[in-house]
């Protein structure tokens, strides 16, 4: 029973980065019907970014400004969440935008993004070095134990940043005016402009939504498994997507379930099978979801015409 | 005699392959080049089946090249090479040369099957849900070699160069060279025979408008599973052609980069140009070698220069077109369609 309790909170803060970054995957994808496929390594570059704020906001060794750890983290989530945003704007702004202008194939804006994840990933590399950096403490750690269930304040921190990213996003998506803007253009692009909705002011709202969320889950999770590499972001972010594809892509409570179903599938096979069949276990799960429901948890089936 | 042009050409560049690679004309290093030449044309043409033709989003055709690779190595290291899992060799030296291709073959084949696994999703399924399935694919082909004792798992596969030097003790011979021309040469062929027959036209109307086409009367399943199985079977004759050449395979090395490859020369060539599929399968390898010293800088460069094409010519090099559509003088030796 307790490791069962233990093995719940796992999936639930494992999950919860899935969740962080599914929702970004899931926003981009709702408006411009487009795989962000970079998103992941925009995860990536949020911790480096984190990283490097946090290093520099501490000091030590004579440099930074050498300011107290719970400052500094105070610091560090809006600092990193805006750079972050920054990059995913610029890309959107660079490469995605003039595409979009020339009216190509929807595929080649697709591989465009996979370029850019691997320019991300590779000028990282190739900057910073193939060493890892280790995130320095910003929270002292507490271990609340209650049985044999033992849950660390880092761990409620992210379980609850996630949940609350979920409530402000859909709070964005259905009760505001730019939310209302962003389901209008999903469910039309040819009218919408000619009703005057500045189109281009909501897709780069959109993308500075995600990329501060994938932000928010970079530092967050630096501070959990505080080993960063330039390709951490890779393998996470494709994972992050097949969970927002499950959960019916396009759909905000979609990619919040789906990142959790992922968490909790992935968690509960490491608990009962070696760990080494996780991914095996994980992904035929999916594809079996897929195989029942091809639209997703929350997906809609659109009829086609002719 | 005009008809013939091509082939003759073809034959003659083979040949001198095949004598320059003997005499040790061109060494090793462009040797492999060469080849790892041949086996991205098979991979860039036999993906451009589904993601140019029938316009579906295919990002797993590594997992097919998996499972040949992993198939025709164990087939012929069993046969042919001596190997403390599968013991000594079942049979003699001199028919290596004989089975390859059939080794080979039963890779392709055995990937073919496998290929089903997204075929029969994507009867209902189509666009980015299908995509995922096939990234779903690959990690579970990766993870279910990786997860297989029997045959290395994490550590990888090898012996294949036994089978090699089996080829090697019948003749002297550079056989890997002329393997990977035939074969890439082989998928080439077929691809243009599917992509002309009634299967192909079908594969491009359901790229236009799937319900258009089935009330057109084309069994849109029916041509969805051919494509699909002709695609991962070529794939899984580049997989057994890339293993062998190496002589040692690891299933890391067929992880979603490798199927992001892929897909990188299908865009770079044109959606649905066969010819531009070659040409950029071609071209990609030269650039990636070119761009070899630069190390890791390599990897920040090749993307640079590949999102710097999409802004200026985002169709690709051909877009859906022919090379003699852009030369007209080609049409005397070699007609498409």
């Amino acid at each position: 029973m307790d490791a069962l309790i233990q093995n719940i909170i796992n999936a639930l803060q494992w999950g919860s980065f899935y969740a962080l970054i599914a929702l970004g995957y899931t926003l981009v994808y709702g408006v411009l019907l487009l795989i962000n496929f970079a998103h992941g390594d925009i995860f990536m570059v949020g911790a480096y970014i984190a990283y490097f704020a946090a290093v520099f906001l501490l000091g030590g060794h004579g440099e930074g400004l050498g300011l107290p750890p719970l400052l500094v983290f105070g610091l560090t989530v809006p600092i990193s969440m805006i750079l972050t945003a920054g990059v995913g704007v610029t890309l959107e702004r660079i490469a995605y935008r003039p595409l979009r202008r020339k009216g190509a194939h929807r595929l080649y804006v697709v591989i465009t993004a996979l370029m850019c994840g691997l320019v991300l990933e590779n000028g990282n590399l190739a900057l910073f070095g193939a060493s890892r950096k280790k995130f320095p403490e910003l929270v002292d750690k507490a271990v609340y134990t209650f049985g044999n269930v033992s849950v660390t304040n880092l761990k409620i921190m992210v379980i609850v940043a996630a949940v609350l990213v979920f409530l402000f996003l859909h709070f964005i998506v259905t009760r505001t005016r730019i939310g209302m803007a962003m389901r209008a253009i999903s469910w039309d692009r040819l009218a919408i402009p000619l009703m005057g909705v500045p189109v281009d002011t909501v897709i780069v709202f959109t993308f500075v939504l995600g990329s501060g969320m994938a932000g928010l889950a970079g530092i967050l999770f630096a501070m959990s498994y505080p080993i960063l590499d330039p390709y951490m972001g890779a393998i996470i972010g494709w994972k992050a997507f097949i969970a927002a594809v499950v959960g019916g892509i396009g759909d905000i409570r979609g990619a919040f379930v789906g990142g959790f179903l992922l968490g909790f599938i992935e968690i509960g096979v490491v608990a009962f099978f070696p760990s080494t069949l996780r991914d095996l276990f994980a992904f035929t799960i999916l594809l079996v979801i897929l195989w029942i429901k091809p639209t997703g948890i929350f997906g809609v089936a659109r009829t086609t015409k002719i | 005699m005009k008809q013939r042009t091509l082939t003759i050409g073809l034959v003659i560049l083979f040949v001198a392959l095949a004598v320059s690679a003997q005499f040790g004309l061109v060494d090793r290093y462009i040797q492999s080049v060469i080849m790892l030449m041949g086996v991205n044309i098979i991979l860039s043409a036999s993906l451009n089946i589904i993601n140019g033709y029938m316009g579906e989003f295919s990002c797993g055709h590594a997992a097919f090249m998996c499972v040949g690779a992993y198939v025709s190595s164990i087939l012929s290291v069993l046969l042919f090479a001596d190997n403390p899992f599968l013991g000594a060799p079942l049979l003699p030296a001199y028919l290596s040369v004989v089975l390859f291709p059939v080794v080979a073959l039963i890779g392709g084949g055995v990937a073919a099957v496998s290929g089903l696994l997204v075929a029969i999703p994507s009867f209902k399924t189509r666009g980015d849900y299908l995509a995922i399935i096939t990234i779903a694919a690959n990690y579970i082909v990766i993870s279910a070699v990786e997860n297989l004792e029997v045959i290395g798992g994490p550590r990888g596969f090898m012996g294949m160069k036994q089978v090699v030097r089996a080829m090697d003790s019948v003749a002297k011979l550079p056989w890997m060279v002329i393997w990977v021309a035939l074969g890439a040469w082989f998928s080439v062929f077929l691809i243009r025979r599917f992509v002309s027959s009634t299967y192909g036209k079908g594969a491009v109307a359901i790229n236009q408008d799937e319900v258009a086409a089935e009330i057109m009367s084309i069994n849109t399943n029916k041509i969805k599973v051919a494509a699909f199985m002709l695609s991962s079977g070529l794939a899984g004759v580049a997989g057994a052609l890339f293993a062998h050449q190496y002589g040692y395979v690891n299933a890391q090395s067929f992880n979603i980069l490798k199927s992001t490859e892929c897909m990188v020369m299908v865009y770079l060539g044109g959606m649905g140009s066969l010819s531009g599929s070659v040409l950029s399968a071609v071209l990609f390898t030269l650039l990636l070698e070119v761009l070899r010293p630069l190390q890791i800088i390599k990897w920040v460069i090749v993307p640079l220069i590949l999102i710097l094409l999409m802004q200026f010519r985002p169709e690709g090099i051909m877009g859906n077109r022919e090379l003699p559509d852009f030369f007209p003088w080609m049409r005397k030796f070699y007609r498409f369609k």
